[in-house]
């Protein structure tokens, strides 16, 4: 591909340059992404499967029992529930503006942006947490519940136990990367690739709130 | 890159993913108030799985710039992973079959 240009024959040049860009005489990435951003949408297809099996599984045992449960207060269950799904999607939104500011080469913009998306991300683990250990305190273990099929705890917990650890490991890869992109170690890219988990964590929830929690709702 | 080729170049501007964020915002109300809804359990289901794919898919599009990028890498991700989701859908039957097999 540059051999033609380092033999200094500038005739050559306009054809060395229309070989370049066609796609099939190689030295181009598939896709036109990186490898490394390729190699995170490939995570996220996969990890995507993960949570799709266990939602199937929850599903499956939910269609399968008579007794299922539906233990989620409007106060305080589903208005917590609401918040969390609030702070997830504003998480998205700051960290859609720190890869913004990423790529614009505003390195302490975008590492305050993404300090943003840190802040939500704890409060979404603050709430969660919170939630657990009420849900503890009332009876309901990982194989028993004081209120219906046993198999209601271990789907909740599994669920969102699996969910809340992605966020909690999110928040410490967002760090990373904001430390490291502040200083100049890291490129707008790897930015944008922490951005592209984060975002395939809020999806997650965008199905593990309404499976979950909206079809548990207590009917007055 | 300025702010100019920033928008135009290849993703959105940040009117557009204040945007995106009203709706996603406004489709999660509609799922809290359809929750409280009498609805039939198929109907239900079906709502809620329908906003959310649709939710799913302004994030994957917008925040995920998905929208932007290559038309074989979307080929590539989406189709795929989406029917490997449907297959698991497999199961149902048996599911049903649990609950009609149940000792009443």
């Amino acid at each position: 591909m540059g051999s033609q240009e380092l033999t200094g024959n500038p005739g050559h040049h306009a054809e060395a340059v229309a070989a370049q860009e066609s796609v099939w005489s190689g030295g181009g990435s598939p896709y036109a992404i990186g490898s490394k951003k390729l190699g995170m949408w490939l995570f996220i297809v996969s990890d995507a499967i993960t949570f799709s099996a266990l939602l199937m599984a929850y599903s499956y045992v939910r269609v399968a029992s008579a007794d299922w449960p539906t233990p989620f207060h409007f106060y305080p269950s589903i208005i917590k529930a609401t918040v969390m799904t609030f702070f997830l999607l504003s998480s998205s939104v700051t960290m859609v503006m720190a890869v913004r500011a990423a790529k614009l080469g505003e390195r302490s913009s975008a590492a305050r942006w993404i300090g943003a998306t840190m802040f939500c991300g704890l409060a979404f683990i603050a709430l969660h947490a919170l939630e657990w250990r009420e849900l503890i305190h009332e009876g309901v273990r990982l194989f028993q519940n004081p209120w219906g099929s046993p198999l209601f705890g271990a789907s909740f917990f599994t669920l969102t136990g699996l969910h809340m650890t992605h966020v909690a490991v999110g928040v410490i890869y967002l760090g990373t990367i904001a430390t490291l992109f502040r200083t100049g170690r890291l490129d707008s890219e790897d930015v944008e690739i922490s951005g592209l988990y984060w975002h395939f964590v809020d999806l997650v929830w965008m199905f593990i709130f309404p499976l979950v929690y909206l079809l548990s709702v207590k009917m007055g | 890159m300025s702010e100019a080729q920033v928008r135009t170049h290849e993703s959105g501007s940040r009117k557009l993913f204040l945007y995106v964020w009203f709706w996603l915002l406004a489709l999660t109300g509609v799922e809290v108030f359809l929750a409280y809804e009498r609805l039939g359990v198929k109907l239900m289901l079906t709502l809620l799985m329908g906003l959310s794919v649709i939710k799913a898919s302004l994030i994957i599009s917008y925040f995920m710039h998905l929208r932007y990028e290559k038309r074989s890498l979307v080929l590539t991700l989406m189709p795929a992973m989406v029917f490997v989701i449907v297959l698991l859908f497999a199961f149902f039957p048996d599911s049903l079959r649990l609950l009609e097999m149940r000792p009443r």
